[in-house]
This record gives structure tokens, C-alpha cells and sequence, in this order.
């Protein structure tokens, strides 16, 4: 099984809550941070590293002298990452998706393959847990094509091993956002109960539905806010996973880069139960495919 | 110096500059020799999700242009208009096409060597 756990937004604790659901799980388990521009999973389950290896993409590299300035490769690129200023051939490698369509193009083999670093992966392990983690290079614009490259090595470790999955996305709904939850059976959305949290749990809920996936709620900082979200998700059916109550505690934990499940017994029963909920919401689900 | 392109959101001297070069509405072609004027429009690349201003500088180049005159020109579609040797007159906003062709004329208005933000 293979669990995501998403926000429409930063800073709502989604991090915390990844971190403590892998701490309590009772299975072998793989946790992989994809939250690849500004991971930091490590930083609270405190993974013994390997070194890192680099990730890279294939770009096109122009030997000028063989170009005749046709221009097949500028009309193919739908991304504007070769451009014909009047006879003057320029690539723009960073905007590049790496299709290869304009090397393919080439008649004079003036373009050939060159790559550009999207970033390091690191794989290492807390425990008994396995853990993965991607960096996103700086300056990298395009984060979905390095988080494929960290998606295979998952799959590469999941092929050896029985394991389930605990995935850390990004925050937001965009791109990298959905290109986190497209794999995973269930998605685990983490929220506060305030006006702005609600807006983007909405946002959030909304687009991952079309993906068919069972999805819950976490609601973090719980009695803190409105009952707006509690009313939504009555209303369209979302099931409410786990409350976090808001504690002074949890705060002094979080900024020490402590497991908050481990603050007390109250809060590691939460967790426990979340686990619980989780595999109950992935076997209905099971179910429900298999009856139709 | 022959003609010189100014981004416009509407097609006559007395609209005002688009502020935006690579998602700009258009732009206005002014050869300064026989003072005729010329609108290109360039709403393609307003729905273009990369690459505008690449788009925007080639569509430029093409028109004939030597020197462009805009209110924010960014680092992509600078570096394309540097390669085909097409100087940059920058922060035009907040005035007419024509007035900034007159500020020009007057050499009041200095070539940039880099984007200004
Ligand atoms: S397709 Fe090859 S020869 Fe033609 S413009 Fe591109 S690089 Fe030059
Ligand atoms: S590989 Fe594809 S995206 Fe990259 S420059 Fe060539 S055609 Fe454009």
C-alpha cells in the first residue's frame, strides 16, 4: 500500500504527521520525502544517509558549425527552449523538458545529447524504516521530471521487498502536487480548521478527486478555527482520519525536530488509530472496486 | 537607427505601453525614418505556459526591429534580444507609445545591459 500524505498549503503540519504515521507503523515500511524543493522529513526522523547520487535529464548541446539554421528543431520545441533569433540558433537548456524530439529532427546531427543535473537522491535508513529523499538542484525549475527519477527509485526498492509506503508531497496543488498522489492508493490530507486552511483543503480536495483515490482528512491544530471543514466533509462524504489538538507541547516538539507521536501517550494513540483508519479507508475502498 | 518596436496593449501612438514585454498585447513598430507606424499583434504568447518572451523577442526580431522599448523585459527574452543585437529601453510604463518614442528621440530614455528587476 502505498499512502500520501498531501496539503493544499505549507505550514499545515504535514511533515509532523508523515514523520509520527511512519514512527507508528507496525509494518515494513518505506518513507520517501518528495517534497523535493525544500525537503525536510530527515530532519525529524533522523535517517543515517548514503551518498548522494545525482539525477539528470537529457538536453540537446549545439555544435554550431554543423547547423545550416533550417530551423526544424526551434518549430518541433513546444516548450521554447531553442530559439532562431534572426540566424542566430540559441538553446535554453534549464527550459528544456527533455523529449529529444529536436535532436531526433536534426538532419545535420548538429544537436546531440547533453544533460543538465535535476538534483541529488539519497537513500539511507531511520531505523527500521527505509528512507528516500530528493533535493531538488537550485536554480531547477521543473521539479515533476526529478521526482519521476525518485518515484523509480522507490519502485526499484519496493520490487525488492514487501513493503508499504508512506510518501511526503508538497505542499500545494499543482504539478509536483499531483505528480506525488498519482501513485498511491490512499491520500491523506492534512489541514487546519481555519477560513484560509479550509480554502485550501477545498482547493486541494478538488483537484485530486478526478483521481478516484480514497482520500481523509487529518485535521491538525484542531479547535482551532470553524466548523466549516467538519460540515464539508460531512456533506461530501470525506472521512475525518485523525484530530491533532492544539498543544503547547507539540509546538516545543516540532521546533526541537522531535516525532510529535512520541510527546505523549494521548498523541501516539492518535497516530496509532490514524494507521488504523488508513488501512481500514484503502480495504473499503478494495471493496467497493471489486463489487462494481 | 531605423525602427524601433514599443509594446502596446491597443494598436494606435496614443494607447498606452504595455508594461509587460513577453505577454505583451502587441507592440507598435515605428520606422523612424518615414515616422510610419505598424502594429504586430502578439496575443499568441499571452497563452504560452514558457517561453513567451523567447516567443516575443523572435516575433520582434522578425518585424525588423533594432531597439525595443518596454516597461519590464525579463532575463530570458533579454538574452534573446542580446543575441540578435536588439537594444532594450526599459520602465516605459505609465506613458503613451508616442510619449515614449519622444522620450527616446530625446535620448532620455538610457539602453539597459541587464533586465531591471
Ligand atoms: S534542426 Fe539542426 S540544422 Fe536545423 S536549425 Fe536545428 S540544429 Fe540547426
Ligand atoms: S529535447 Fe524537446 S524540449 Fe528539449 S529542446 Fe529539444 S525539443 Fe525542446
Amino acid at each position: 500500500m502505498i499512502i500520501t500524505v498531501a496539503s493544499g498549503k505549507g505550514g499545515t503540519g504535514k511533515t509532523t504527521v508523515t514523520a509520527s504515521l511512519a514512527t507508528v507503523w507496525d509494518a515494513p515500511l518505506q518513507v520517501v520525502d518528495l517534497d523535493v524543493e525544500e525537503p525536510n522529513l530527515h530532519l525529524f526522523l533522523w535517517p543515517e544517509l548514503g551518498s548522494p547520487a545525482k539525477a539528470w535529464m537529457e538536453v540537446p548541446e549545439l555544435d554550431a558549425e554543423k547547423c545550416t539554421g533550417c530551423g526544424n528543431c526551434v518549430e518541433l520545441c513546444q516548450f521554447k527552449a531553442i530559439s532562431m533569433m534572426l540566424s542566430t540558433l540559441t538553446l535554453y537548456p534549464d527550459m528544456c523538458h527533455g523529449c529529444g524530439g529536436c535532436i531526433a529532427v536534426c538532419r545535420e546531427n548538429a544537436l546531440q545529447a547533453g544533460r543538465r543535473e535535476l538534483g541529488e537522491i539519497r537513500q539511507g535508513r531511520a531505523g527500521k524504516i527505509d528512507f528516500l529523499m530528493g533535493t531538488l538542484r537550485i536554480g531547477e525549475a521543473m521539479s515533476p521530471p526529478f521526482m519521476e527519477q525518485v518515484k523509480k527509485q522507490m519502485q526499484q526498492t519496493l520490487l525488492e521487498t514487501n513493503q508499504d509506503v508512506i510518501i511526503d508531497a508538497p505542499p500545494g496543488v499543482s504539478c509536483p502536487a499531483i505528480c506525488s498522489v498519482i501513485d498511491s492508493d490512499v491520500i491523506v490530507l492534512v489541514t487546519d480548521a481555519t477560513p484560509f486552511g479550509f480554502h485550501d483543503f477545498k482547493l486541494a480536495w478538488e483537484s485530486f478527486s478526478p483521481l478516484g483515490k480514497p482520500m481523509g482528512v487529518v485535521i491538525n491544530r484542531a479547535g482551532l478555527g470553524t466548523r466549516d471543514i467538519y460540515d464539508f466533509c460531512k456533506k461530501k462524504n470525506i472521512p475525518i482520519l485523525a484530530e491533532i489538538p492544539f498543544d503547547r507541547s507539540i509546538a516545543e516538539a516540532y521546533s526541537r525536530g522531535r516525532v510529535i507521536a512520541g510527546v505523549s501517550d494521548e498523541l501516539g494513540t492518535v497516530f496509532v488509530s490514524l494507521r488504523e483508519k488508513i488501512r481500514d479507508l484503502a480495504a473499503d475502498s478494495g471493496k467497493e472496486v471489486s463489487h462494481a | 537607427m531605423k525602427k524601433i518596436a514599443v509594446t502596446s496593449e491597443d494598436p494606435t501612438l496614443d494607447d498606452q505601453v504595455d508594461p509587460r514585454f513577453g505577454r505583451a498585447g502587441g507592440f507598435l513598430v515605428m520606422d523612424l525614418e518615414t515616422m510610419e507606424a505598424r502594429y504586430i499583434d502578439n496575443g499568441a504568447s499571452q497563452t504560452m505556459s514558457q517561453g513567451a518572451g523567447i516567443q516575443t523577442a523572435e516575433n520582434v526580431a522578425k518585424a525588423g526591429a533594432e531597439v525595443v522599448l518596454s516597461g519590464y523585459v525579463g532575463p530570458k527574452a533579454f538574452q534573446a534580444l542580446a543575441t540578435a543585437g536588439i537594444k532594450v529601453g526599459q520602465d516605459c510604463d505609465n506613458m503613451t507609445v508616442r510619449e515614449a518614442i519622444e522620450k527616446f528621440q530625446k535620448g532620455e530614455i538610457p539602453f539597459a545591459d541587464k533586465p531591471n528587476r
